[in-house]
């Protein structure tokens, strides 16, 4: 790794951690408001930070429409806010919403930052497109693609993906060990949604849904709320956990004409080729320096394409580099240690940087003891991986997160330990 | 306002929408044309307000020869949206233009998505669908929705050589 202190541009490298993160559990059948679901999350980060209400005075989300806004949640909880944002987003808004949290408090805004996504993406506003969404009116752009049922994520995804097979000879067989993979990390982690291992024939027999896209190829639609807490470093030495500082952060970074990604240059290549100009000098690492990944998994192939256009292996090769072993489990850089979107849940990408923010502190929750000397829920993990029990990874000091929007947009997260 | 119903669907363009209304409107005279910046003279679609090359906001509407060469496709078998659900599976085909493709540079072209129809222009059947992958020579018809609104699909080029085995998905 490169000294932080003597490769420029820093920006602010080191200098904002985040300190808490809490989830709900993950569902189909919350039975239960967004505004609930958020309550419920921010409250667990609040826990998990050691911080109260009056602690924090900060707070973001994102959404489609489809959640509860920050003022309602902040005043159920007490807190009284001095910044407050709600934007629309979904993939990818998490990443870039924590650097927005940064220039925030870095403004004299706000000094203490929650971050939330609260959704019921599967008894309500269902992700994968189906139900109320794919009824409404179809109006001026979206006539390009809504009447020749090109709608949902995976319709609109798929000739990019398919792209990529033409261009480079990547299989399905290779694309289908993401989520074998996923679902091995899965097996470990007790919050997951789908916690069964699957292998490449279950995925490539598995009913297409639309090609190259079989129902194991895409992820799970969930009801379930997320939430970070980001602040200063130095505040971070105060509070419970070990901060998982912040070394470089990109947000939505687009290719030209992200409305209609495909009409761009190679649609095989998507917006980590641009993202990796920014976040390689600005972490002041290379891919190399990565210990574990959470390259998101709204379908196997976003996983592959986003590795190999961040540079983790060479243009083209990512169906080798995720069919390898690489990203698993006692392999070279682990990828979406809790099961991702695949397997855990949807959150659109809050869940991977929760999972590694706890891999960083080395605690994460999977089926290990509990040491019941330690004052937090520390586990007595064995790095062991030939059972079904641990998924802590061994050592983590840098992790990244590689945010999906579509295959235009994207964002970015590195972090350290410490 | 320009309205009408597709396969169930309600599909409008409101008045001040000018860019699209004009776009589907010669659609629905049989014509497709794009609009060409005054300024850099390159043509570009999706209809917009400015051209993506140079900014410029000045152009003129010209008649394009609705053919090219499929880029990429999906293949939908589980419908998302109820109109669709007894059309499956039904192809989704991202088309290079001829016009202008590899210009302004060696990765770009005007990419019209589209349905596959067959020669009734009507969604085309899983035969025909197994035909059709990357490479295969398409041309645009229109299916006329209202007055003022028609939308593109793309049908096998009869006029030009196809390739020899286009490439699709690799099917077990």
């Amino acid at each position: 790794m490169t000294d932080a202190e003597t490769m420029p541009p820093a920006y602010l490298r080191d200098k904002y951690a985040i300190v808490g993160v809490g989830e709900t559990s993950y569902t189909r059948g919350s039975g239960m408001t967004t505004r609930a679901l958020a309550t419920w999350a921010i409250k667990n980060a609040m826990d998990d930070a050691g911080l109260s209400s009056g602690e924090i005075d900060g707070m973001m989300s994102y959404s489609g429409n489809d959640s509860t806004a920050s003022p309602l949640i902040a005043g159920d909880l007490g807190i009284r806010l001095n910044f407050y944002m709600d934007v629309m987003g979904g993939g990818s808004s998490s990443e870039a919403l924590v650097g927005l949290a940064m220039g925030a408090i870095e403004a004299g805004m706000c000094n203490t930052v929650v971050i939330f996504r609260s959704m019921n993406g599967f008894s309500q506003v269902r992700i994968g497109g189906t139900g109320a969404r794919a009824s409404q009116p179809v109006q001026g752009d979206s006539l390009h693609n809504v009447p020749y049922g090109w709608f949902s994520a995976g319709q609109n995804f798929s000739p990019s993906f398919m792209r990529h097979m033409y261009d480079y000879g990547t299989t399905p067989e290779q694309v289908a060990m993401v989520k074998v993979i996923h679902s091995e990390h899965a097996s470990r982690n007790p919050k997951a949604y789908y916690k069964t291992p699957v292998t490449v024939d279950d995925v490539l027999s598995s009913r297409m849904i639309c090609k190259p896209l079989h129902l194991l190829d895409c992820c799970v639609e969930t009801d379930n709320a997320t939430a970070l807490i980001v602040t200063r470093a130095e505040k971070a030495h105060d509070l419970r956990q070990i901060p998982a500082r912040i070394l470089a952060v990109a947000g939505r970074v687009c290719k030209p004409r992200s409305d209609m990604h495909f009409q761009h240059g190679p649609i095989s290549t998507v917006a980590g080729h641009y993202i990796k100009e920014i976040i390689w000098p600005n972490a002041g690492i290379t891919p190399e320096d990565v210990d574990i990944t959470g390259a998101y998994d709204a379908f196997t192939f976003t996983t592959m394409l986003q590795l190999e256009d961040y540079g983790f292996c060479q243009k083209g090769e990512g169906g080798d580099y995720v069919s390898s072993g690489i990203m698993r489990l006692g392999g070279r850089r682990p990828n979406n240690t809790s099961g991702g979107h695949l397997c855990e849940g949807y959150t659109h990408g809050m869940n991977m940087i929760i999972e590694n923010v706890r891999q960083l502190r080395g605690n994460v929750d999977d089926y290990c003891p509990i040491d019941q000397s330690s004052s937090i829920e520390q586990r007595l993990h064995t790095c062991d991986y030939t059972d079904q029990q641990c998924r802590q990874v061994k050592d983590v000091n840098i992790s990244m997160n590689l945010g999906w929007a579509m295959p235009g947009t994207g964002s970015s997260l590195v972090m350290r330990r410490g | 306002m320009v309205s009408g119903d597709y396969l169930g669907m309600s599909l409008s363009i409101a008045d001040m929408d000018t860019e699209n209304l004009t776009y589907f409107g010669y659609c629905s005279e049989g014509e497709f044309r794009l609009q060409k910046c005054r300024e850099c003279g390159f043509i570009r679609y999706p209809p917009g307000t400015a051209c993506p090359w140079c900014a410029n906001r000045s152009f003129e509407w010209v008649l394009v020869e609705g053919q090219g060469e499929v880029h990429s496709y999906g293949e939908v078998h589980h419908a998302v949206q109820k109109s669709l659900s007894e059309k499956v599976p039904y192809m989704i085909l991202v088309v290079d233009l001829d016009v202008q493709k590899g210009k302004p540079t060696e990765h770009e072209a005007l990419r019209v998505a589209g349905n596959l129809v067959d020669e009734d222009g009507e969604l085309a059947s899983p035969e025909l669908i197994g035909k059709v992958g990357i490479g295969t020579r398409v041309r645009m018809v229109f299916h006329k929705v209202s007055n003022g609104l028609a939308l593109p699909f793309w049908t096998l080029d009869k006029n030009t050589e196809q390739p020899g085995t286009p490439w699709r998905y690799p099917e077990n």
